[in-house]
């Protein structure tokens, strides 16, 4: 079979063509993460099926960031390539399709967004392109699926470039140069709207004041688009789920094997939250209570990156997370954890070089507290009153920015410059945005969900031989002279380990003041992520990586745990 | 008179004349449209060491101020 690849630079609508390209038979997604996403699906060609693969945007075959040389890798693989270009900004698209062409692989190129360039008073003389690569050129636009049908019709017949020949960098950007100028011609334009909207979203004042609407909009949507489907989706059908469960727990009878299928009745009836069983809870927090709201993050994530925002955003917030040794896109690993921080993660690949990732993913795992912990957080203080809360949101902010930047001091490596092109605001394609996020939700689901079903396993394997009191007795020396909390905490922040979001209600029944619960939430926070994020810190950092990681939130941990215990509680 | 884009007000025009740096910075701006010859719109440079925004060929770009001060820019005295 053969296999078609889609390359252009990034911001160029690939995604759309791909989704038009492909439908719905898009088989797997090679990676999670926020721009090293790679999509592979089925297409059919006048002589046949063929794989085709959504290599992430490049502006050249020479790598600059791990997405780009994904992207080049992908290249080797194609039997004939969609070079996939902005008709709204030929000139800087030439250097890739010319650079493509050179590897003498069959090819065609898309002239996508060509109603845009159309708006914009661009025109582009198809056939002359057409002559001067030596390949089909089809104007297309992947939002309407315009020039799709007759770009599928000329890929069977697809060739090497007939014209283009290797030639050395400054050749290629005279060559860029000189079809640009026999090919393109612009009419002037006028501001719009949309530009001054645009202009208005970067700048520093109105900037900021966009950003926090939006990003209180993106919470908002978060939180009712994940009360939805938890509503009404999945509660349903866990309602459906009930009586087959009650019946295997009458099968079962009493003894170890329901204790760690079932857990323990309450009044006679299953409770998802606190009945512990690997077929009850086990089940019912990641696909009832975690899932939703990943769904409606990454959901709102997409729709964030579709429409053109988040490099505006990501701006914004360069000025904050270049301190900290980031840059701007530093801001998606922190939005993706407080959802969940398995996905915010995966997104620190956002950022290109090892220092700036192992920054984002420890600083993240240190401070970004995730929803089943927000939600705990608030029901174990809230009744004290919502200071406490306040409390301790605000000591994991300062966590943040103190760690930040000590870390950037300290963690060898370089951090480079944010660069990015703002591309203009568009209305994102429904299409390319349900289906990314469908695959993001699928990577979660695959790297998430089995660890979270393991720790609760393992919880109650350990609960049930008596390791975890053991454990507690070691600990608990370190828990009343350093951070005066009662030996039982111990337990609590050793099955966060295992599970954040119960270990904070585990603390409920030791009957703390609330000062010394402010303590002991906080360091449930900082001390470790839990197991699901941990597995995949481990593979994104490496083993070392994770065990600098780790020394860091412990050494933060003890450090904010004990001089809370000052401040709220004194000696 | 020539001067570095890090040392432009924004709403200053100018034509870029050169870089100051490796192949691998020259071709980073080149391909994403930062080209000698091009004119060039200062949009805005964030306060506290933030970055800048310009505009080449109706595009907008955010670059670092390190490399704003690599690129040198000729403009109207």
């Amino acid at each position: 079979m053969k296999t078609v690849v889609l390359m252009g630079n990034p911001n160029v609508g690939k995604s759309g063509i791909f989704s038009r390209l492909t439908g719905t038979r898009v088989i797997t997604s090679n990676y999670a993460g926020t721009t090293v996403d790679v999509s592979r699906g089925k297409m059919h060609l006048p002589d046949g099926p063929a794989a085709v693969i959504d290599a992430p945007g490049t502006y050249s075959l020479t790598p600059t960031n791990p997405a780009e040389e994904v992207a080049a890798e992908i290249l080797g693989e194609a039997d004939v390539v969609v070079n996939v270009v902005d008709s709204t900004n030929l000139e800087r698209n030439l250097y890739l399709t010319l650079e493509t062409l050179e590897r003498g692989v069959p090819a065609a190129v898309a002239l996508n967004l060509w109603d845009e360039a159309g708006h914009q008073g661009i025109a582009i003389d198809v056939a002359g392109l057409e002559r001067l690569l030596g390949v089909p050129v089809v104007p297309t636009v992947g939002l309407s699926g315009q020039g799709i049908r007759e770009l599928v019709g000329r890929l069977g017949g697809a060739r090497p470039s007939a014209t283009i020949r290797p030639m050395s960098e400054e050749e290629r950007w005279a060559t860029v140069g000189r079809i640009t100028g026999e090919v393109q011609t612009i009419a002037h334009r006028h501001h719009t709207l949309a530009d001054r909207l645009s202009e208005a979203s970067i700048r520093p004042i109105s900037g900021l004041f966009i950003a926090l609407a939006v990003i209180a909009a993106a919470f908002l949507a978060v939180r009712w688009i994940g009360e939805g489907l938890i509503a009404y989706v999945f509660e349903p059908l866990f309602d459906l789920y009930t009586p087959i469960a009650m019946r295997a727990s009458d099968l079962l009878g009493p003894g170890i094997l329901h204790e760690i299928l079932i857990g323990h009745l309450i009044d006679g009836e299953i409770d998802y939250v606190q009945s512990m069983g690997l077929l009850t809870t086990g089940l019912f927090v990641p696909f009832a209570m975690i899932l939703p709201y990943i769904v409606a993050f990454y959901l709102v994530l997409s729709i964030l990156e579709d429409t053109g925002y988040l490099p505006r955003l990501a701006t914004l917030a360069d000025t904050f997370f270049h301190r900290l040794g980031m840059h701007g896109y530093g801001i998606i690993p922190v939005f993706l954890g407080f959802g969940c921080n398995v996905p915010g993660a995966l997104a620190t690949r956002v950022l290109e070089t090892k220092k700036q990732r192992f920054i984002a993913a420890t600083l993240m795992s240190l401070a970004i507290p995730c929803m089943a912990q927000i939600a705990m957080i608030f029901g174990v203080l809230g009744p004290f009153g919502l200071h406490y809360v306040v409390m301790v949101f605000a000591t994991l902010a300062v966590v943040y920015v103190a760690a930040g930047l000590i870390l950037n001091r300290v963690v060898p490596g370089e951090c480079p410059e944010i660069f990015l092109e703002i591309p203009p605001y568009r209305a994102p394609d429904l299409r390319a945005t349900v289906m990314k996020t469908w695959m993001r939700v699928r990577g979660f689901i695959g790297e998430a969900i089995p660890y979270l079903f393991l720790g609760i396993l393992l919880v109650n394997l350990l609960y049930s031989v008596g390791f975890l009191d053991l454990l507690a007795a070691v600990f608990a020396p370190v828990m009343e002279a350093w951070l005066g909390l009662p030996a039982g905490a111990a337990v609590a922040l050793l099955v966060g380990f295992l599970r954040k979001d119960l270990a904070v209600g585990m603390l409920v029944p030791l009957g703390m003041s609330p000062e010394q619960l402010v303590i002991a939430v906080t360091m449930l926070t900082i001390y470790f992520p839990c197991v699901a994020t941990f597995v995949v810190l481990l593979r994104e950092l490496g083993a070392r990586g994770m065990l600098a990681a780790a020394g860091v939130m412990v050494t933060a941990a003890l450090l904010v745990g004990g001089a809370l215990r000052m401040v709220l509680i004194g000696f | 008179m020539e001067k570095t884009l890090l040392d432009l007000e924004p709403g200053t025009q100018g034509t870029i004349a050169r870089f100051i740096g490796n192949p691998g910075f020259v071709r980073k701006l080149r391909t994403i449209g930062i080209r000698e010859g091009k004119t060039l719109t200062v949009v805005t440079r964030h306060p506290l060491g933030g970055p800048m925004v310009i505009e080449v060929d109706g595009r907008e770009v955010t670059l670092g101020r390190g490399m704003a001060g690599r690129v040198v820019v000729d403009v109207a005295a």
